[in-house]
């Protein structure tokens, strides 16, 4: 792509230069829609939190007894630890990255998405068993339960469904990243599209923070 | 002479020999708008149509032309196809597009590829919608509010329906996102923000609702298409979960989504005030401000429409007060208008004839709005025609109208030609009273008692309901001439300079129309929007866009 239209200079009339920003490789303005994306990306989240908080409000004792009976603590303990050591590698990469490490950054990433799968796969296991024991919206063994019980796998499928579609999404732009990295597209010169995965990655991580208490948690504390 | 970036690819893949192509791959802000512009049209003449469709079958009391049930699928095509795919996208997808990016003087939006991106957005929701009409049950019967539990039990098809209002939203979001961005990033130096055309700031608050509100009917419609699909249980009673919350999910963002239809309208009318009175705008910063105000306090107000819901009396109290509270940053922008032409030199062209017109009736629309606010007046006429009269008063001979004052202003800036100024004036007045016709007797008729959303009513109510349908036969014929002006000048039309209406803001400095890439020059801003003195406007550039007075 050509980029014929370099800076340009306004003058005013007392004689000042001033800089007109072009749209072309606007640095700010790459940072900035992010940002706004992000925005909207807690407005939908923050939706089904409140979802979440209204029926957690409505039927607190059987949410708590089908957090303690079904959800294990362990493995979704393992998978949070798992997705804060990746946000960590993420952030090694933008580092390496800036600095102009290509290389170290490239390596970073695919710590990255390895430490994706693990917890992609771990979710797997997890859903699979909630299935198989019929915990699955539609099945007799779950709408034979209390009211309670159907609304919090409802929303527990709904809610981490959606987060899992996050992380798949994460990883296919993470193999972009690599992949602009390689051709020269992405490096410490530009390092914009990085960055804002890199942002991406931390809410998709922060999203899990706050699932992990409340699908989780709830029932420890009983 | 050197070829620039504009000349080489304004288009995502460089250039093309077709003209098809060159047209539907461009990453033109201007060329954007005007393929937003098109789809528009298709849809406001099916939507008008089926409309008239429900007149027809309302000339008399009982069933006539169509079914009970394709009278409900009827009403909700209508308020899809209007709601989803013309009006909440229109004025800023079509003028932001064209416009707002010339008004501070920028060469494009921060990101044109997302821009055309939300095109295809827009076109894809838009198919969707269209085959949902052919496939199974067809159409979906819901009402455009997709109200739980029937949204999730009826066998028409509601998912399609979902799914459409689903993408479109995604399509004013990064719209939305994209404006932001660049009011922020490329004003022309000097031009901070109390110096930007109002038009500018309205669409700024409009982006703003578009962004934070809309990501949460995306969600509510996805737990729909879940719900439809698996049964959680989330919008089912019988499963424990609770359907008014389905409501208040949806008018989270519906309600937002009347100002974001509203507010660009405002914006509209606020550039349009000034120019045809020769006069500076009265109180540009109370305007500018207002816009934001209502963005925001619009947000916390979405409770009035589930005022006879069971809700708590302190929440309707307070839902009841934040909706009358609205109505003043609202006023402050009609007192602005109205003082704006006080002892200024006023021309009623075809522009200021529909803000004018428009004002009268949007006044009714609000202050009927107002009526059914009061918590005891509304468990009256709740979903009584009344509201429907409301609705239409407030937004089609509010904000579409609006819409049609705009068009008549940047016709020819857009198409660099003038349509014919006499019927554009004539067709106003036949809509004007066809409109009123049209609506005004649904409001008596709402206020006695006859509910919406019914094919058929008591035999009382029948004199009211041929006046609207000879209302409708007047504001059809009406809207056909115009839109055939329209299109005829596109041709016929009388060739203009750069600056037919003698405006002030920066977009009638350009050749008309526009070249690719804007200005040539960017030019330095350390004036205000609308400069007059003694009729004239104050600021002239020179052909590298210097200021030279």
């Amino acid at each position: 792509m050509s980029h014929a239209t370099g800076p340009e200079i306004v003058i005013d009339p007392q004689g000042n230069e001033h800089l007109a920003v072009d749209f072309q490789d606007d640095y700010e303005a790459g940072i900035f829609g992010y940002w706004l994306f992000i925005f909207t990306e807690f407005m939908m989240f923050g939706a089904m939190f409140m979802v979440f908080t209204i029926y957690f409000t409505m039927y607190t004792a059987d949410f708590v007894e089908m957090s303690k009976e079904h959800m294990n603590l362990m493995l979704g303990g393992t998978n949070t630890v798992v997705l804060l050591i990746s946000a960590y590698m993420m952030g090694l990469g933008m580092m390496n990255l800036e600095k102009g490490n290509h290389d170290k950054a490239i390596k970073f990433i695919w710590y990255t998405i390895i430490l994706s799968v693990v917890f992609l796969s771990i979710k797997a296991v997890e859903w699979s068993h909630d299935i198989h024991l019929g915990l699955f919206p539609g099945d007799p063994v779950l709408e034979s339960m209390s009211k309670g019980a159907n609304l919090f796998f409802g929303m527990y499928f709904s809610m981490t469904g959606l987060h899992g579609l996050h992380i798949i999404i994460g990883i296919a732009f993470m193999y972009w990243t690599i992949k602009s990295i390689k051709n020269g597209e992405v490096g410490a010169h530009r390092p914009v599209f990085m960055k804002n995965v890199t942002l991406y990655w931390d809410f998709v991580h922060l999203i899990w923070v706050f699932l992990f208490p409340l699908y989780y948690m709830i029932g420890g504390a009983a | 002479m050197n070829k620039t970036f504009y000349d080489e690819t304004h288009t995502v893949f460089g250039h093309h020999d077709s003209k098809i192509l060159n047209w539907i791959f461009t990453m033109d802000h201007k060329r954007v708008g005007i393929l937003y512009g098109i789809p528009m049209l298709l849809v406001f003449a099916i939507a008008i149509t089926v409309a008239f469709i429900m007149r027809l079958e309302l000339y008399a009391p009982g069933e006539q032309f169509i079914s009970a049930d394709l009278y409900n699928q009827a009403f909700t095509l209508h308020g899809v196809l209007m709601v989803f795919l013309f009006i909440i996208p229109g004025i800023p997808a079509v003028f932001g597009n064209i416009i707002m990016p010339l008004m501070i003087g920028a060469k494009d939006v921060s990101f044109p590829r997302l821009n055309l991106f939300t095109w295809y957005l827009y076109m894809t929701g838009l198919v969707v919608a269209v085959l949902s009409l052919f496939i199974g049950e067809g159409v979906a019967d819901t009402g455009w509010t997709f109200y739980a539990p029937y949204s999730v039990t009826t066998d028409t098809n509601v998912v399609m329906a979902l799914s459409a209002a689903f993408l479109l939203g995604m399509s004013s979001v990064l719209t939305g996102l994209n404006f932001v961005v660049t009011i922020h990033r490329l004003r022309a130096p000097g031009m901070d923000f109390f110096k930007m055309p109002l038009f500018v700031w309205a669409i700024y608050a409009t982006a703003w609702i578009q962004i934070l509100a809309t990501p949460v009917v995306g969600i509510t419609l996805i737990l729909v298409i879940i719900e439809k699909f698996t049964g959680i249980g989330i919008f089912d009673p019988s499963k424990g979960g609770d359907p008014v919350l389905y409501e208040h999910l949806f008018w989270i963002y519906s309600h937002p989504a009347v100002y974001l239809m509203i507010l660009p309208a405002f914006g509209i009318v606020s550039e349009i005030m000034p120019v045809f009175s020769r006069r500076t705008i009265f109180g540009y910063h109370a305007i500018a401000l207002s816009s934001v105000v209502i963005a925001v306090v619009g947000y916390f107000v979405w409770g009035h429409h589930l005022l006879g819901s069971g809700m708590s009396d302190l929440a309707r109290a307070i839902f009841s007060f934040l909706t009358f509270f609205v109505a003043i940053p609202t006023g402050v922008k009609f007192f602005d208008w109205v003082a704006t032409m006080y002892k200024g030199s006023i021309r009623l062209d075809s522009p200021m004839l529909w803000s004018l017109g428009t004002i009268i009736t949007f006044m009714i629309g609000g202050f009927t709005g107002l009526t059914i606010t009061m918590i005891g007046q509304d468990l009256h006429l709740h979903d009584t025609y009344y509201v429907v009269a409301h609705f239409h008063y407030a937004i089609l001979s509010g904000v579409v109208w609006f819409f049609f004052a705009g068009i008549h202003y940047w016709y020819p800036k857009v198409t660099g030609k003038m349509y014919n100024e006499s019927i554009a004036k004539l067709v106003f007045y036949i809509q004007f009273i066809g409109f009123n016709l049209l609506w005004f007797p649904p409001f008596i008729a709402g206020y006695l008692g006859m509910p919406r959303r019914y094919y058929d009513y008591l035999p009382q109510f029948e004199i009211y309901n041929q006046l609207a349908f000879y209302g409708a036969v007047i504001m059809i014929f009406g809207l056909v001439w115009m839109f055939w002006n329209l299109f005829r000048g596109i041709k016929h039309g009388t060739p203009v300079g750069n600056n037919p209406w003698e405006a002030t803001t920066l977009e009638w400095h350009l050749p008309s129309p526009p070249p690719a890439g804007n200005f040539s020059k960017t030019p330095y801003v350390d004036f205000d929007p609308y400069e007059y003195h003694h009729g004239e406007p104050v600021v002239k550039f020179d052909e590298n866009y210097k200021r030279i007075s």
